[in-house]
């Protein structure tokens, strides 16, 4: 069953049946990258433009690495050193990309609804890596993937998000992934972070982080983006840590076998503790080694790949 | 130079409904006699035929920005004025957010020099409250006014100092000058792109609380009962603010408002899909906002209906919605969007006239009226011709319609501006004689 769609925008347009194949592709794609040779040759010919307006290194890397073990030809552009910083219109800038004929365009932007934008005027592929506090679907993805390989279903799971939803991204892409795959998604941060009609997310809204956490399977940790951060959001760090942070305290509250998750990049001490980021519960870097299989996945199945085709 | 509009219905609100012929001499009316009884002889009178349609007293819309001077790329003047003549107006106050800012007279007496060189429509330029429209220091109101000016107004970049506020309504009280008022808190809007509630949280786009209005709303106000002059309040787009005006015009209180077609036609959902063209600011809000907005115009709460015609050329709008220009056109389609209120029975034709002619009018302390002796200025509506909105045929520079593909019904087919005639559709041919 090949992937009938061209592009990979958000995780509410895609259906259960399109985020089970892409999970099962990323699965079959993690061995490649345990060979000796982490190479298959099922992209080559093929052209990945990285286009990274906001600065990121994981998921750029993350994309780099799944396109180069698929043989395609990928190729980084940011947004300090495009045609951006000398005044061009993400219109032209798409233009010219156009132009070069690529296969797919990975988009990381600041803006809400821009790789929409972009995918409405590219015969390309684009996946949204990321846009604004819209979307991060090969994030919610990689977290699904990370999670099912756990627990071996995401049907019945208590997720718990906690943090700063109304700049989230992530939390977004992943309550409406869990939801989908019959996860029950609980959020909670400080009232100053969670966004009017956060219910529209297909989640319930915990009073307090304890209620989100207790009984849960999964505990997501959302970083504190201070590039992100509205005035009057939060106090101090110090507070934050206190009462909305996870340490042992609270992560006793959950599940004795409940996961403990975060997108990345950690600040440690503020909304996770040390102590659980590196403890045994702890699967941030499952989520990154699993990252790279999404992406091989997305990759792949946007060109066209299709599940039992052999990647050899 | 004589034209005779013979046969149709004349509403002309709180003074007539009827069918009837109206004589025009020059560029005043001389006459209005029921249908049938006016007979006009000789060469040089041009008769319009026009039974079946309404003439209602001159559109005026209290709030258009013609970008002239400084962005003659989106609007000019000229384009305005033809685009306002197209929908059925014969006046505008155009918004001082120019560039430079319309807080000079030598600034205020160039855009009246412009517009009677167009000669479309009658041009009332709304000057700055503050100078540049910074909210640092009063503008010259006197001499602003002196060269034209009939209000004054930091549409745009709305006075967030209730000092500054309290001073220009005593001030422009003192030379007759309204204060038409953008209420916005802007540090509550925190620059939101759309309205707050679910579907901004579902999109990932900051949102604006109604609260940013509304508390503005509240208080200019408590500022129009300290200081006991008039302030309008411009684009009122939630029920929170219609609820405060409710209240302030029973104690009393000198408060007049407008409204826009686009808060009683749409909802936040337009903005589905990034559509910049459903980007506006106050944004717009939910269905029980809409609801409020279409009740408080047939109520009275809010007296007028203005565009707020604010065009961007297409390549500001085609960019990612956070970068989208807020606004949107609307002189050639604020009427057929009035006629769908009567359709929907919220309005009768003859408030809709008032919210759109009489009562502006009013606000404006401008002549009004299909009677004799009044300047002719008039709008020829046909309620049954349908149309496509298409931005491509409209007479404004830019085209930034949420309305396209828009099936309407009842437009101007003629426009009377001091006797000329300023727009006519083709199927509205006067036949000279």
């Amino acid at each position: 069953m090949p992937l009938e769609r061209k592009d990979i925008l958000d995780m509410e347009s895609l259906s259960v049946e399109e985020i089970q194949l892409i999970l099962d592709t990323a699965d079959s794609m993690k061995e490649i990258s345990e060979r000796p040779i982490k190479k298959v040759p099922v992209l080559r010919g093929k052209t990945v433009i990285l286009f990274f307006y906001e600065p990121s290194t994981r998921t750029r890397t993350s994309f780099d690495i799944a396109a180069k073990r698929l043989s395609a030809d990928s190729l980084s552009l940011s947004g300090d050193m495009s045609s951006l910083v000398k005044g061009e219109t993400l219109l032209d800038t798409a233009r010219n990309l156009e132009a070069m004929h690529p296969d797919v365009v990975v988009l990381r932007h600041r803006f809400s609804g821009a790789p929409h934008y972009l995918a409405k005027r590219l015969k390309a592929s684009v996946i949204n890596a990321g846009d604004g506090t819209h979307a991060h679907p090969s994030q919610a993805l990689l977290d699904m993937l990370t999670v099912r390989r756990r627990k071996g279903t995401l049907e019945g799971l208590k997720v718990a998000i906690i943090g700063d939803i109304a700049h989230s991204r992530v939390a977004r892409s992943n309550c409406a992934g869990f939801t989908k795959m019959g996860a029950t998604v609980t959020l909670a941060g400080p009232p100053t972070m969670i966004p009017k009609g956060a219910e529209t997310l297909g989640a319930t809204v915990a009073p307090t982080v304890e209620d989100a956490i207790t009984g849960a399977d999964v505990v997501m940790m959302l970083r504190i983006q201070k590039e992100r951060l509205k005035p009057f959001s939060m106090s101090s760090e110090r507070e934050y840590a206190r009462f909305f942070g996870l340490d042992r305290r609270r992560l006793a509250l959950a599940r004795p076998d409940a996961l403990v998750m975060h997108p990345g990049p950690i600040n440690r001490g503020v909304e996770i503790a040390s102590e659980v980021a590196d403890g045994p519960q702890s699967i941030i870097l499952e989520q990154v080694t699993n990252g790279v299989a999404v992406r091989m996945a997305l990759l792949y199945l946007v060109l066209g790949g299709s599940r039992n085709a052999d990647p050899d | 130079m004589q034209t005779l509009i013979k046969g149709a219905r004349v509403i002309d609100p709180g003074h007539l409904d009827a069918p009837c012929d109206v004589l025009i001499n020059g560029d005043r009316i001389e006459a209005v006699q029921p249908a049938g009884t006016l007979a006009v002889q000789g060469n040089g009178v041009t008769v319009v035929e026009a039974a079946g349609k309404w003439l209602t007293p001159g559109l005026i819309d209290l709030h258009v920005h013609f970008r002239e001077p400084g962005q003659e790329y989106k609007e000019t003047i000229l384009t305005g004025s033809r685009a306002a003549a197209a929908g059925g107006f014969t006046a505008v106050c155009t918004m001082p957010n120019t560039d430079p800012v319309n807080d000079d007279p030598a600034i205020t007496a160039l855009i009246r020099r412009k517009a009677e060189t167009a000669g479309l429509v009658r041009v009332y330029p709304v000057a700055a409250i503050s100078k540049g429209s910074k909210g640092e220091q009063l503008s010259e109101f006197g001499e602003l006014k002196a060269a034209g000016a009939v209000a004054v107004s930091d549409d745009g970049l709305p006075v967030m100092s209730s000092l500054l506020m309290r001073r220009a309504l005593e001030y422009a009280d003192g030379f007759g000058l309204l204060v038409i008022s953008h209420c916005e808190e802007m540090h509550l809007a925190a620059g939101g792109a759309m309205n707050e509630g679910p579907l901004a949280t579902r999109m990932g786009l900051a949102g604006i609380p109604n609260a940013a209005e509304s508390i503005m709303v509240m208080r200019d106000i408590a500022l129009a009962a300290l200081t006991g002059a008039p302030v309008h309040i411009a684009h009122v787009s939630t029920r929170e603010s219609v609820t405060a005006i409710r209240r302030a015009k029973e104690e009393g209180i000198p408060v007049t408002a407008e409204t826009a077609p686009h808060y009683f036609t749409l909802t936040e959902a337009a903005v589905a899909g990034y559509n910049t063209n459903a980007k506006m600011n106050p944004p717009l809000r939910t269905e029980a906002d809409r609801q409020a907005i279409r009740q408080a115009l047939a109520g009275g709460t809010l007296d007028a209906i203005a565009t707020d015609h604010a065009p961007h050329a297409p390549m500001e709008k085609d960019v990612e919605f956070d970068r989208a220009p807020n606004g949107i056109i609307g002189l050639e389609t604020a009427l057929p969007l009035g006629l769908q209120l009567v359709a929907d029975g919220v309005l009768t034709i003859e408030t809709l006239i008032t919210r759109m002619a009489t009562t502006p009018a009013r606000i404006l302390g401008l002549p009004t009226g299909v009677r004799p002796g009044q300047p002719a200025d008039l709008t020829l509506i046909d309620p049954e011709a349908t149309f496509e909105v298409q931005a491509a045929t409209m007479q404004s520079k830019s085209r930034n319609t949420p309305f396209e593909n828009l099936r309407l019904k009842g437009r101007a087919t003629m426009t009377i501006m001091g006797g000329k005639v300023t727009h006519q559709t083709p199927d509205g041919n006067p036949q000279p004689r």
